[in-house]
């Protein structure tokens, strides 16, 4: 029987309400490309923050360039605050391996060194292969094996979570 | 030695001859059959023609032995069928000196394979500056005299060669090509050229120069044969000169009718020729030139170049293709793309060629010298290092696979090639 | 013909040898990714660790202090270890061949040659004797490509202009010999550009330059006419006082670009130049320190593009 997949906008305000214990006058939000960004955009204004949105892609500090090469065109990096002292707010559609989040934060402190980092995630489904934790996760989410997670945006700006083939 | 070969397709150019036949050898020479033969070559299913003719094929002996010798371009020569070639001045140093003419012809008849016509230098050290002594080198062996690929640049001694060459009747054979305009060229200046950012070489390079040389002729009297004709343009100028009566007669190099600028590709430095490939126009009308007799004749331009020379940018890449023995599957196929009767174009590679070099050789009838070649026009081989004779494996060919396998080549009676 | 020579089996860059014959969706693939790159070289650590461990070997057969040390800048800027070479060749000299160096430097471990040559085609010959895992960039090989620089030059003009669709360039000066303006006019064409004009003497103009897709004017002025891009050719030394030009004088009567004749151009028009100037020979000094020159942005562009070109290639 196949588990029922945790509505993502439900999950938005939820997060939202974790995160706001959080926020100090040196928060500011990173959102990582593509669906981290969507997410961070939904957050950054429900949480109504000063410091403007950032976004990252990490395509330049991922682990397998070696064996995948550069493959997609990167989006760019827009960090538009200082990063020196900030408490910064990572935050990605999907935690998986752990990956993502140790490339994004080298290439944050090639930026400058922050006073603190939290991540936080629209969906945990587990199989870390690094020591990276989600400070915040909407949901725990189970995969089957031979399944994707992935964040999908409607045209109407809808965020919704669903399974795909892949690894 | 008597030879019969027997049931072949017989074809003599010069007569239009094709019939299925026996073609009988004795004494060096095509005679009428008497008596049992010594040897006997089963010719079925095979074409027996004249041997092939080369007016153009370098032996690189004396002085450039390490591109290669005069053994290797022998057999190079007796495998591809070829039992006459004309050998260009261009060996180092150049053939102006009789000693040096007679020591080429003394080993290349040692080594009995094909007939070398020597052609003498025009000017001593092909410097264009002095005449040579084109008497004492005649009567070394000197058939013609020629700068090879490096033209005059002073018209006034051009035009002193010409009248001496003209007052005994010696045949000057000349490439029409104006050294200051192809002076830094290494390729036909056109869009590839434009492409590859290479250097141009213009067509009027070699109109100029050959019209130059048909104004001397008219001056002179001097019987001229142009060598390598490279444009269209040069095709209808040497029809025109001999619709009026001009002594003037042309040759074109077999891999002109068949490459074009575009076969340049990516740098491709095995087509770094001189003259340059030019453009598809020029190649077709080139093609048609020598199917309609305006050109003569077609050459290989035998030009063995270590593969070192050729593995390096085109620009510094020293020019040349190997020939000998692509001479006769690239005459076949030219012939074929245009459907010509074997006859006319066996007579491109034989009897024509054998007219400007002025000997006998170049038919099969009675009393002609025995130089013959057996082949089968139809038997495909691929262009590989291994399968040539020559020390020079440059060709644009190469991995190509070709119709026309020599079976058997004889030069005065004698076999002096056999394979399959 | 044989297959494109840059490409791999799965049609990915391998070696960057000349913009024609690339794919639009691959020259909008370095593109994009150096814009990326841009917003590296804007911060304060400059460096990502892309390339770390890789080996860039900088093969100079012609000098250039300016072209090889953007391309050392970007190597270093993706964390590669950049090794130069300075081969002076003199046609007199017989010293080791063209692939006798590269293979040797082949047994040193380099994963990217960075090559630039006197002669068209070189870098071709080296592509085709390079290992599978060893790619090259051609950083200009005699009069026939400068891809990066043609790369960095359509990055620039798409910066200020946005889209190429409606664009008319103008490429002024010496093209007879420009690799650069070559390179150019490939990827123009190549992106849409409808109108891309080489203004300059028949003497400096190539015989085939037509089939490439470019109107020739003789005139300046009429060729200026309306253009969004004009681009001035350098014109080397050399080529002043000979067959081609009888001075530089002259040619800067006729050719040289000044605010008068930028005029005749459109209001927005951008003047490039790849650099280096010859002030009071094709350009002067007002107008290339005028408010349309983007000659300066050009060079910052240029490395973001080198590190695009160099990570796409060497991750193929």
């Amino acid at each position: 029987m196949r588990a029922k997949l945790p509505d993502a906008e439900a999950l938005l305000p939820k997060l939202a309400a974790e995160l706001k214990g959080r926020i100090t006058p040196a928060t500011a939000m990173i959102g990582l490309h593509t669906g981290g960004v969507w997410v961070a955009e939904r957050l950054h204004a429900l949480l109504a923050l000063t410091a403007p949105l950032g976004v990252m892609d990490i395509a330049f500090y991922r682990d397998d360039y070696a064996k995948e090469g550069l493959k997609h065109d990167p989006k760019r990096t827009k960090i538009p605050f200082e990063v020196e002292g900030r408490d910064l707010l990572l935050v990605d559609d999907v935690l998986y391996t752990g990956r993502t989040v140790r490339a994004a934060m080298n290439e944050l402190f090639d930026y400058g060194r922050p006073r603190s980092i939290a991540l936080a995630v629209l969906a945990d489904r587990g199989g870390r292969e690094l020591p990276i934790a989600a400070q915040h996760a909407g949901a725990v989410v189970e995969v089957p094996a031979g399944k994707r997670l992935r964040l999908k945006r409607a045209d109407d700006g809808r965020l919704s979570l669903e399974l795909e083939d892949g690894g | 030695m008597s030879l019969l070969i027997k049931g072949g397709r017989v074809i003599d150019p010069a007569s239009g001859r094709d019939e299925v036949g026996d073609v009988y050898v004795d004494k060096g020479r095509i005679a009428e059959k008497k008596g049992k033969a010594d040897e006997t070559i089963d010719a079925r299913g095979l074409v027996v023609a004249p041997g092939l003719i080369d007016l153009a094929a370098r032996l690189r002996e004396p002085g450039q032995e390490y591109k290669a010798t005069l053994a290797s371009e022998m057999d190079a020569a007796v495998a591809g069928g070829v039992t006459s070639l004309a050998c260009p001045p261009d060996t180092h140093p150049p053939l102006d000196e009789p000693g040096l003419v007679d020591m080429l012809r003394r080993r290349a008849k040692a080594l009995a394979r094909a007939r070398v016509y020597p052609v003498g230098a025009l000017t001593v050290k092909l410097a264009g500056e002095r005449l040579t002594e084109m008497s004492v080198l005649a009567e070394a062996g000197c058939v013609a005299f020629s700068q090879s690929n490096v033209p005059i640049t002073d018209t006034q001694v051009l035009w002193r060669a010409l009248q001496y060459a003209a007052t005994f009747g010696y045949p000057v054979w000349l490439r029409a090509e104006d050294k200051w305009l192809s002076r830094e060229g290494v390729a036909h200046d056109g869009d590839m050229a434009t492409r590859l950012g290479l250097a141009g070489i213009p067509a009027f390079t070699e109109t100029i120069a050959l019209a130059t040389i048909l104004q001397l002729v008219r001056a002179t009297g001097a019987r001229v044969h142009v060598c390598r004709l490279s444009t269209a343009a040069a095709v209808d100028m040497m029809r025109e000169a001999k619709k009026q009566g001009l002594p003037v007669t042309c040759d074109v190099g077999i891999h002109y009718v068949h490459l074009s600028e575009m076969d340049l590709g990516y740098y491709d430095a095995h087509c770094r020729l001189d003259p340059p490939l030019r453009s598809q126009r020029d190649r077709d009308a080139l093609a048609s030139g020598l199917a309609d007799g305006t050109i003569d004749c077609a050459v290989s331009d035998h030009a063995p170049v270590d593969e070192d020379q050729k593995q390096l940018p085109f620009a510094e890449a020293e020019t040349g293709a190997t020939g000998l023995e692509l001479l006769l599957p690239l005459a076949l196929k030219w012939g074929a793309a245009r459907k010509l009767p074997l006859a006319r174009t066996l007579a491109r590679v034989t009897s024509d060629a054998a007219r400007i070099l002025g000997v006998q050789s170049g038919r099969v009838a009675p009393g002609a010298p025995a130089d013959l070649v057996v082949f089968d026009p139809d038997e495909a081989w691929r262009v590989i290092p291994a399968a040539l004779r020559s020390q020079g494996k440059n060709s644009p060919f190469l991995g190509y696979e070709l119709a026309g396998r020599v079976r058997a080549t004889i030069v005065a009676g004698n076999v002096v090639f056999r394979q399959g | 013909m044989a297959a494109n020579p840059q490409l791999n089996s799965h049609g990915e860059l391998q070696h960057l040898l000349s913009i024609e014959g690339l794919p639009r969706a691959i020259l909008e693939q370095i593109l994009n990714t150096a814009e990326s790159f841009v917003g590296v070289t804007e911060r304060e650590v400059k460096k990502v660790p892309l390339m770390r461990g890789k080996s860039v070997f900088n093969l100079f057969f012609e000098p250039s202090t300016r072209t090889r040390t953007t391309f050392e800048i970007a190597a270093k800027r993706l964390s590669a270890d950049v090794i130069n070479l300075n081969i002076a060749v003199s046609s007199q000299t017989k010293g080791e061949s063209l692939l006798d160096t590269v293979a040797n430097l082949s047994a040193m471990q380099a994963d990217l040659f960075v090559v630039r040559h006197g002669s068209s085609g070189a870098p071709y010959l080296i592509a085709r004797h390079v290992k599978p895992h060893e790619h090259v960039i051609n950083a200009g090989d005699g009069r026939h490509a400068h891809p990066t620089q043609g790369l960095l030059d359509l990055y620039t003009i798409r910066h200020y202009k946005k889209e190429f669709g409606a664009l008319t360039v103008a490429i002024v000066g010496d093209v007879l010999h420009s690799r650069v303006a070559r390179s150019l006019i490939h990827g123009l064409t190549t992106l849409g550009a409808p109108e891309v004009r080489v203004i300059g003497p028949q003497t400096l103009i190539p015989a085939g330059i037509a089939a490439l897709g470019v109107r020739v004017f003789h005139d300046m002025r009429a060729g200026l006419k309306d253009c969004d891009v004009v681009m001035m050719l350098r014109l080397q030394n050399e080529r002043m006082a000979g067959p081609l030009l009888p001075s530089a004088q002259e040619f800067f009567m006729n050719y040289g670009l000044t605010a008068e004749k930028l005029a005749l151009a459109k209001p927005d028009a951008i003047v490039m130049h790849p650099g280096p100037m010859n002030r009071g020979v094709e350009i002067d000094s007002p107008v290339a320190d005028g408010p349309h020159s983007v000659i300066l942005p050009q060079v910052t562009f240029g490395i973001a593009v080198r590190m695009a070109v160099m990570s796409i290639v060497a991750g193929n």
